[in-house]
């Protein structure tokens, strides 16, 4: 299911070729000798790996060495970090905001800004708990117009930016404040609203495990899927482009990839299951990054999105509504604001006046970015929510553990983030020397 | 010249096109027959872009007939002059940066399978119609950024040709390119003549024109200023019309050379 040991787009190779010039020479029809094609074999990976590092395609390279320093940092100072509890935490609470920053790659994909996602999350959860505490709405339906409330929210941003050409980030400022100003009236002078948790989709977003009922089967069913899934896919993939002469993805690195996902699958699921179960919110989280991926790389409205974040001018020539699809983007930000406020009223049963507030707008940019979506638009993918929220959630449990204070945890997100930004920045160069950007 | 077709694939009658204050086209004639290259010839900010932004549909004409294959049409949107089979290549490249080959070649109209992007399919394709072109691109997945201005150029070419297009317009397709890749840029024109297709050429390159051109239109402050058959056409007469005199820049210099020579 995640894919977090390469970037989901790696090339293919051209099966034996390259390998011996004059071979080449000889049966290919004239090889440009400048030609990057990767090698067969382990050393084409390392060759490609080190070309790729030197034009600037750092990919989720840092946030991985990232991950490995943080976890190294936090286990040498507190031996419970790495242990089942801790991690099962960091799983269970980074899916709230992580919902956010699905939404927020979409619209750093465009190469814009939305700083409205914190208040609507919040504001998502008062007119749940509203309409179902004060009007004894059905929850699900609830559920249903919650999310739709965000939808709208964010189209409208989107219509503002798109069609009045107000600059995105005015617009979900001002967004921001009145989103915010919306949810304090809904709640009114109590400021909390208790949300009844015995079913519906709250209780669910705040339990573990709700697959086979706390059977730790469940865990393993899951993990087993996502693996037989790559498997069963890559090699439809493969063998479709074998028929078709083009290009395809050597067995060796389809088992390769397979193996790394099941260690990490499997690995996850032993330890949520040592723990208290694998945390709904999250399968609903990594359920929706499947879903995302698919619709960025596989359909043609993910490609509408990349070629106006790559080149607003293109993709209106080539016959792309830009306007639609910059505010398509938007509501659909808008709709994972609310689907994130959801899990944050999971987490607390309650809609409360802090919800989507704080450094949540902060740390829901931050994880998008820290996971490799570029902030000039067009480069991304959003598996880059899950590795950004797992550095992020990590930190801010890690300082907890070690009783750091709130104000330290802020200082060195806030570190995190500049330090995510200058790579993306520094990559960004590099890559326009290297004539790739 | 090739043979040339009766009716004209497509035709402008009387096109006029006013930008606020600018009469930027006034009154234009064109014809471009299947299997022939038009050389659209004149000076800067003689209307040469904006006449093709009409035929394009990005710019609608204010006035004027367009007729395609013998029919009068309306081209108000670019997606009119697509249905109809024109392809543009315009003077500032429209490609993606970030996508790659196959996925600029055919941005707008993916194909799909099951509603899915069918990438095998558009890779394998994009392999023949490069290959047919004699085109050669280091990877069709590399990112646009990472090839040459002159890759890029037969890039964006071969992207006009994905939807079977009947006319081909290129706004200055060599302007920026070097020696070989304009050859190569050339080629690719004489390559879609002999596929029938009518090409409008735009170019300042006098040598380009006569490399490759049937013929030549000339526009001069927005107005038709002559169309030449080229291989019975000079040089200076094709720059007498550019330039609209007799007595202009360059033949003052051509004159001022020659009588210092005989000093
Ligand atoms: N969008 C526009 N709005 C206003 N005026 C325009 C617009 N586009 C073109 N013009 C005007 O129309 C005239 C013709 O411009 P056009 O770009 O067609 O010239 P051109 O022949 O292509 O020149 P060049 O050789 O420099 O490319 C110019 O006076 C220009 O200022
Ligand atoms: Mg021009």
């Amino acid at each position: 299911m995640s894919d977090t040991t390469k970037t989901p787009t790696p090339k293919g190779t051209v099966p034996a070729a390259a390998e011996d010039p004059t071979a080449a020479a000889v049966a290919a029809p004239a090889v440009d000798p400048r030609l990057l094609v990767r090698e067969e074999g382990f050393k084409g990976y390392i060759t490609e790996f080190k070309r790729k590092v030197k034009g600037g395609e750092l990919g989720s390279i840092p946030v991985v060495v990232g991950l490995i320093v943080i976890a190294t940092v936090f286990q040498l100072n507190n031996d419970r970090f790495l242990s089942a509890d801790n991690l099962s935490n960091i799983g269970y609470y980074m899916a709230a905001t992580g919902m956010l920053a699905i939404g927020l790659v979409f619209v750093l994909l465009l190469g814009e800004i939305d700083l409205s996602v914190g208040s609507v999350s919040g504001l998502a959860s008062a007119v749940f708990a509203v309409v179902v505490t004060k009007h004894g709405m059905d929850a699900w339906l609830a559920l249903l117009l919650t999310i739709v409330t965000g939808v709208a929210i964010g189209a409208l941003h989107g219509w503002f930016f798109a069609r009045i050409g107000v600059p995105a980030f005015v617009v979900t400022l001002a967004g921001f404040l009145g989103w915010n100003g919306l949810m304090l009236w809904l709640l009114g002078s109590s400021g909390t609203i208790n949300i009844p948790s015995d079913d519906g989709p709250v209780s669910l977003l705040g339990k573990s495990s709700f697959l086979l009922d706390q059977d730790i089967v469940g865990a393993y069913l899951l993990a087993g899927l996502a693996v037989l899934s790559l498997l069963v896919g890559s090699f439809m993939d493969q063998r479709r482009r074998r028929a078709a002469g083009v290009p395809f993805r050597p067995t060796s690195e389809i088992v390769l990839r397979v193996v790394a996902l099941a260690v990490v699958a499997f690995a996850a699921a032993v330890m949520f299951n040592n723990s208290a179960g694998v945390p709904n919110a999250l399968v609903i989280f990594l359920v929706c990054l499947v879903i995302i991926d698919f619709v960025l790389r596989r359909t043609s409205f993910g490609r509408k999105v990349f070629a106006v974040g790559g080149g607003v001018e293109a993709a209106r020539r080539a016959g792309i509504n830009v306007e639609l699809v910059r505010i398509t983007v938007f509501a659909i930000a808008g709709g994972f604001a609310a689907l994130g406020g959801m899990f944050f009223a999971g987490q607390t049963s309650s809609a409360t006046m802090l919800a989507g507030g704080g450094n949540t707008l902060m740390l829901a940019i931050a994880a998008a970015v820290i996971g490799g979506t570029s902030l000039f638009g067009g480069r991304g993918t959003v598996w880059s929510a899950l590795l950004g929220m797992l550095v992020i959630q990590s930190i801010s449990t890690g300082l907890s553990l070690l009783n750091m204070e709130a104000s330290i945890q802020y200082m060195i997100t806030g570190a995190v983030l500049l330090g995510a930004v200058v790579i993306d920045s520094v990559s960004r160069r590099s890559q326009k020397a290297a004539g790739r950007a | 010249m090739i043979h040339v077709s009766a009716t004209p694939v497509l035709a402008l009658r009387g096109a006029s096109k006013r930008f606020g204050a600018v009469q930027a086209l006034t009154d234009v004639h064109l014809e471009v027959h299947a299997g022939e290259v038009v050389a659209l010839v004149g000076d800067n900010g003689a209307g040469k872009s904006t006449l093709v932004k009409a035929i394009a549909g990005v710019h609608p004409i204010d006035e004027g007939v367009v007729e395609w294959e013998g029919r009068p049409v309306s081209i108000s949107k670019p997606h009119d002059a697509q249905e109809l089979g024109v392809a543009t290549v315009y003077q500032d490249l429209a490609l993606c940066d970030n996508l790659d080959v196959v996925g600029n070649l055919y941005l707008g109209r993916e194909l799909r399978r099951r509603g899915v992007l069918d990438e095998v399919t558009m890779e394998q394709k994009a392999r023949e119609l490069l290959s047919t072109l004699s085109i050669r691109i280091p990877s069709v997945r590399i990112p646009i950024a990472g090839l040459s201005g002159g890759q890029r150029q037969v890039v964006a070419i071969a992207r006009a040709l994905i939807g079977d297009p009947k006319i081909v317009i290129l706004d200055e397709p060599t302007a920026a390119l070097g020696v070989e890749q304009t050859a190569q840029v050339l080629d690719l024109v004489e390559r879609l003549r002999e596929r029938g297709l009518g090409v409008i050429l735009i170019s300042h390159n006098m040598a380009d024109v006569k490399a490759v051109a049937d013929t030549v239109a000339v526009l001069r402050l927005g107005k038709n200023n002559g169309t030449f058959p080229v291989k019975d056409t000079s040089h200076e007469e094709i720059i007498a019309a550019i330039t609209g005199a007799t007595d202009n820049a360059v033949t003052r210099r051509a004159e001022r050379r020659t009588t210092e020579a005989a000093k």
